[in-house]
């Protein structure tokens, strides 16, 4: 039977193998219809009641948020621990990214698994594993106390640089890897031709490799910005109740405080600001690759 | 020959520091796994490390901890009901976008792959609005629902691009020997993206495990999810069972991880 049909459908070819009608996509689209733009677009609905028992629209909450002199504050420190992490973050992924395209086949395989596996271990049990690196009787203590470089316990747990080391390392692979895709990509041959034509290794680094793993850079950058700001659990625990983060703020407002219009609207004040340091990043990305070409 | 001379320094030191740091984010991405597991066979209260002794107690002390294992059972079902449904109607949909150079195509791209960026926490909160302004109860369905969706990027991105990895000449060929669309997509398709496809429920599934920012809106009262009992935990006090349960489920997370690496070959399709 198959055959009798086959001219027929032979002769119009191309679209026929490789794409597959939009309808397939249906479903899903559906899917997030119902249960991903509709949600999100009551969220919109509900940051502009003016109270929490929803009797009346009205811009109550974003002045709130402008006037209060407190949620300004905590979103632009949350954005401001992206860029900590994320810049500690790249100086560590670039090099682990550099030291592994080096490294010979085998033990490529086993740095590979070593970067990919805490991806998928729980984010709990990693932050989980630096509460107990960095405690009063954690392993950074108990070293520095047997060296005797220090008396007593030093306090790092529930401090801004235990937070932004330990963040760091839980984002660590969601810089290494797309640096390893583009590094990967690197013609060899660009680098010797540098050294070859008499520049330091360091002018190769940075007036070659840097520049052209660049799309990598902003990609991992893009990724460990966006799950540090997001990273509840880790900001929580190794931060500790003093330190307030938007996704924190948000919880509180809406699960403890009840007060959904408000923590509606910071949501969304914070999803534009994401959204915009996105925007930003990949601009810059841009514009660097532009300069380098 | 002198400017090799020349270059020597240099190039020493920019792979001592490179390789250097290098070698230290190994250590510290190795570091935590490590520690817990040491940790873990404690004899002690605390989360000292080194441990003051070594033994199976707290390992011993799971099978009482009924209410980490009814967290994990719930967790359990919502990360297996959830990713089957990103998968069936991903699947789809990843071949819809493909291949397609429409706009439309590269705007359902866009919508299918945004749960990545947004913050997943304003999201959980949005659901949560929705279904109680809906007058639905909050329930598993809701919390499997709310997974689903989260799921789907990562389903989206690894199909998509076993997709892009097929040869044409292939399924040219298999229509051309008078395969219809269906045989073709059964006999050639499907088992070629079927590591992609895999590869991605997998994904889905450790991070829907692992979720807590929707989780915590989308659960009801009586449903205790796995990392939220974890997290809820160690806030109160620093437990010491908690070492426990992470080490098994860094075991887990290893053995599954191994094994999706011989099948699918994960590690390239996660990137």
């Amino acid at each position: 039977m198959p055959a009798a049909v086959a001219p027929a459908k032979a002769a119009k070819a191309t679209p026929f193998v490789c794409g597959y009608s939009l309808a397939f996509a249906t479903p899903l689209t559906g899917w997030f219809v119902l249960f991903f733009l509709a949600p999100l677009t009551v969220l919109v609905v509900i940051s502009f009641y003016a109270d929490p028992q929803l009797s009346h629209f009205g811009l109550d909450q974003y002045k709130k948020i402008a006037t209060d002199g407190f949620s300004l504050p905590v979103l632009a420190d949350t954005l401001w621990l992206g860029v900590q992490v994320t810049l500690l973050c790249l100086v560590l992924g670039y090099a682990l990214a550099w030291s592994y395209v080096r490294s010979p086949a085998t033990a490529q395989k086993m740095l590979m698994l070593v970067i990919v596996m805490p991806l998928l271990t729980s984010v709990v049990v990693r932050t989980f594993a630096w509460v107990v690196i960095l405690g009063r009787q954690g392993i950074v203590n108990s070293v520095f106390q047997g060296l005797g470089w220090i008396d007593s316990p030093m306090k790092l747990l529930y401090t801004r640089g235990g937070l932004i080391v330990a963040l760091a390392n839980v984002q660590l692979p969601l810089m290494a890897l797309p640096i390893i895709t583009a590094l990967q990509k690197l013609d060899p041959n660009l680098e010797d031709a540098s050294s070859a034509l008499g520049a330091s290794a360091f002018r190769t680094f940075f007036k070659i490799t840097l520049p052209l793993t660049l799309p990598g850079i902003v990609a991992g950058c893009l990724l460990t910005f966006a799950a540090t700001i997001t990273a509840f659990i880790s900001q929580s625990l190794i931060g500790g109740g003093r330190m307030l983060f938007m996704p924190m703020y948000i919880y509180q407002q809406a699960s403890t405080l009840q007060n959904w219009p408000f923590a509606a609207a910071i949501s969304l004040v914070f999803l534009v600001a994401v959204l915009v340091c996105v925007t930003l990043i990949n601009r810059v990305g841009r514009i660097g690759a532009a300069a380098a070409a | 020959m002198s400017s090799a001379q020349r270059q020597a320094p240099s190039t020493l030191a920019l792979r001592w520091g490179l390789g250097g740091i290098g070698t230290l984010a190994v250590l510290l991405l190795l570091a935590p796994t490590v520690v817990v597991i040491i940790v873990s066979f404690t004899n002690g209260y605390s989360l000292k490390f080194p441990p003051p002794g070594y033994s199976l107690r707290w390992y011993e002390a799971l099978p009482d901890a009924w209410q980490l294992q009814f967290a994990a059972l719930n967790s359990l079902k919502v990360a297996s009901a959830a990713t089957a449904i990103a998968v069936l109607l991903g699947v789809p949909a990843s071949m819809a976008i493909a291949r397609s150079e429409s706009a439309v195509a590269r705007v359902l791209d866009s919508l299918f792959m945004s749960p990545l960026i947004l913050p997943a926490l304003a999201f959980g909160l949005a659901s949560l609005i929705y279904f109680s302004r809906l007058n639905v109860n909050l329930s598993l369905a809701t919390l499997i629902i709310g997974h689903s969706v989260v799921g789907v990027p990562f389903v989206i991105r690894t199909t998509v691009a076993a997709l892009a990895q097929l040869p044409p000449a292939l399924l040219e060929s298999s229509a051309s020997l008078g395969a219809s669309r269906g045989y073709t997509f059964r006999r050639v398709t499907l088992p070629l993206i079927a590591p992609g496809i895999a590869a991605g429920a997998f994904i889905a599934f450790m991070s829907s495990f692992d979720n807590v920012p929707v989780s915590l809106f989308l659960r009801d009262a009586s449903t205790d999810m796995l990392p939220i009992r974890m997290w809820q935990d160690l806030e109160g006090k620093l437990d010491v069972s908690i070492a426990a349960v992470s080490s098994l489920m860094v075991l887990g997370t290893l053995i599954l991880m191994i094994a999706m690496e011989r099948l699918t070959g994960i590690s390239k399709r996660i990137r």
